[in-house]
């Protein structure tokens, strides 16, 4: 059954050169407890469209949309109160640099109890019990001693694991993780996504991944949808995508992978879609 | 076969200031590396971060001087920590740094960014810098009217293309490109490696590649160092390297490298299915 549903989302920022529309007519479904993967370069819009479900965008931007349901409650009529039920509760999300993510002036641990008691309603005390089950469910060693550290004192790894164990602390029923790997290096890396996909599974909880990185798309995500100026190219499950892309785009963009290269020189995307013609066909 | 650049047992230490509490110490970044690379051949340094091989990209580019250890630039020493090297020298080794946001000054219109290293290492003539940066915006895949506008106007892709013809205004037989695609989106990396291959085909340039990239440096490489926390832990041809890794590090290396292969994706999704299958049973 699906949890957040999005039907024809539109995202217009107004500019001084006029309107530019950053996600157009864009469908978004995930069921629960599934990975779903948004993929994209710069500029195809796949962090607006879920900025624009967390309520995250400047002022500037206008969102329509014809449906946006998360689990049968309408996101687009709830009051300020009522949302912030949902945003930051049930749906939760980490971003690329963990460490700008973290307030340099507080302890970690003050920033995960803060959710704790303001999120949960918890008392100081039970807060940081929770606090040091989380930071153990997220793998920090010792998380009591990691508790009174402050975000300078961590590696980008670390700060990640912060960043997760904030996030999973009201027990999501969804988790949007945007590039949450990507400033970090490929041994780290793989242990946050392992880490990610063992929560995912633990908790239950729904997973949108946004990645430029086809290789984290391919061993994380059950399933796949490949945006590209603010358009969306394509649909499918992951082993599809990979096996047997329908789109012009994706078919592009899994060639120029510098380990699918087989001859001397890189296929480039240019070699495989041409903007022009495919907004000439649609 | 002409070795462009050689390094025997180059070591770096940084000092750290002390305080009124604590004397000064010192972190060795770099603990001892030998190395050589060929002209027309890429030498790619893999390493996570703080494995020091920026500091070795910083001393093979003659940025900064080795605390120890020798050197060679096309066979002769440098040491520059007591010497100045010679505006020669200079123009042999050349760099291209990660962010082309970072390393084009943005009040510098694009053909002063690239007639600057002339005008400085040479006494060509004005309208010959001008020839000369024009035939070299159109070697990258520029056209020659982008020699009047400003670094702003570019997108990464463009900009590291003109960083690149920048570094080879001065005819270097060597290039330091230190993460030259990893803030590009793929489909811009694919071309940037592109012309990086042309270009050392036609003007048999070395490279020294400095990548955490497997995936890239697979491609590009010829041969492959592998560093960390200091030490070249790894180093072969790339065939080797990646056929058979020795080192545990370059193992957990490969291993943590996400793979795309379909056969490893449809072992994944069958293991969660039955995962899920189990649970619910």
């Amino acid at each position: 059954m699906a949890l957040l549903t999005i039907k024809n989302l539109t995202v217009r920022f107004a500019t001084s050169t006029g309107s530019f529309t950053a996600v157009d007519s864009i469908d978004v479904t995930v069921d629960k407890g599934e990975v779903l993967a948004i993929v994209g370069e710069s500029g195809s819009g796949k962090s607006v469209s879920m900025l624009a479900v967390m309520g995250l965008l400047p002022d500037t931007a206008t969102i329509t949309a014809d449906e946006m349901t998360f689990d049968g409650q309408d996101l687009k009529r709830l009051s300020p109160n009522q949302r912030r039920k949902i945003i930051g509760n049930e749906i939760t999300m980490i971003f690329q640099e963990p460490i700008a993510s973290l307030n340099p002036s507080f302890t970690v641990g003050y920033q995960v109890e803060e959710v704790l008691r303001f999120k949960m309603g918890m008392g100081r005390r039970a807060a940081r019990a929770r606090a040091i089950e989380l930071f153990t469910a997220v793998g920090i060693p010792e998380p009591e001693q990691k508790l009174k550290v402050y975000p300078h004192q961590m590696s980008g790894g670390q700060s990640q694991r912060v960043m997760i164990a904030m996030a999973i602390a009201t027990n999501p029923r969804l988790l949007i993780a945007d590039e949450p790997t990507t400033a970090l290096d490929v041994t780290i890396q793989k242990q946050i996504l392992d880490l990610l996909m063992k929560l995912q599974e633990d908790y239950g909880m729904a997973l949108i991944m946004i990645t430029h990185d086809m290789g984290v798309v391919a061993e994380t995500a059950d399933r796949v949808s490949v945006q590209y100026k603010g358009k969306k190219m394509e649909e499918a499950d992951v082993l599809s995508l990979f096996e047997n892309p329908q789109s012009n785009y994706t078919r592009a963009l899994l060639s120029a992978l510098p380990e699918n290269a087989t001859g001397d020189r890189l296929p480039t995307v240019s070699d495989f879609f041409n903007p022009e013609a495919e907004e000439a066909k649609a | 076969m002409t070795i462009a650049a050689e390094g025997r047992n180059l070591i770096r230490d940084y000092e750290i200031p002390g305080s009124i509490f604590r004397g000064s110490s010192s972190v060795r970044a770099v603990k001892g590396i030998s190395f050589s690379v060929e002209r027309g051949k890429t030498l790619a340094i893999v390493g996570e971060s703080g494995s020091g091989k920026s500091t070795l990209a910083r001393i093979i580019a003659l940025i900064d001087p080795a605390t120890e250890g020798e050197l060679l630039i096309e066979g002769k020493p440098v040491d520059i920590a007591r010497q100045k090297p010679t505006r020669d020298m200079r123009s042999t080794v050349q760099m291209v740094f990660q962010n082309p946001y970072g390393s084009l000054n943005p009040r510098q219109k694009i053909g002063d960014v690239l007639t600057e290293p002339l005008a400085l290492n040479t006494n060509v003539p004005a309208a010959e810098r001008r020839k000369r940066a024009e035939e070299m915006l159109e070697k990258v895949g520029m056209p020659r009217e982008v020699y009047n506008r400003y670094p702003h106007m570019f997108s990464g892709g463009q900009r590291q293309r003109i960083a690149i013809a920048r570094a080879l205004m001065l005819n270097p037989t060597l290039l330091v490109l230190d993460e030259p695609v990893s803030a590009l989106d793929l489909s811009v990396q694919a071309q940037v490696l592109n012309l990086l291959a042309d270009l050392q085909a036609e003007f048999d340039l070395a490279y020294v590649f400095i990548s955490h990239d497997l995936s890239v440096v697979r491609y590009i490489a010829d041969d492959v160092l592998v560093m960390h926390k200091g030490e070249a832990v790894e180093q072969g041809t790339r065939d080797e390297v990646f056929a058979d890794p020795k080192h545990p590090y370059t193992r957990q290396l490969f291993a943590a490298t996400p793979v795309t292969d379909v056969e490893a994706i449809r072992a994944r999704v069958a293991s969660r299915q039955a995962a899920r299958a189990s649970a619910q049973s």
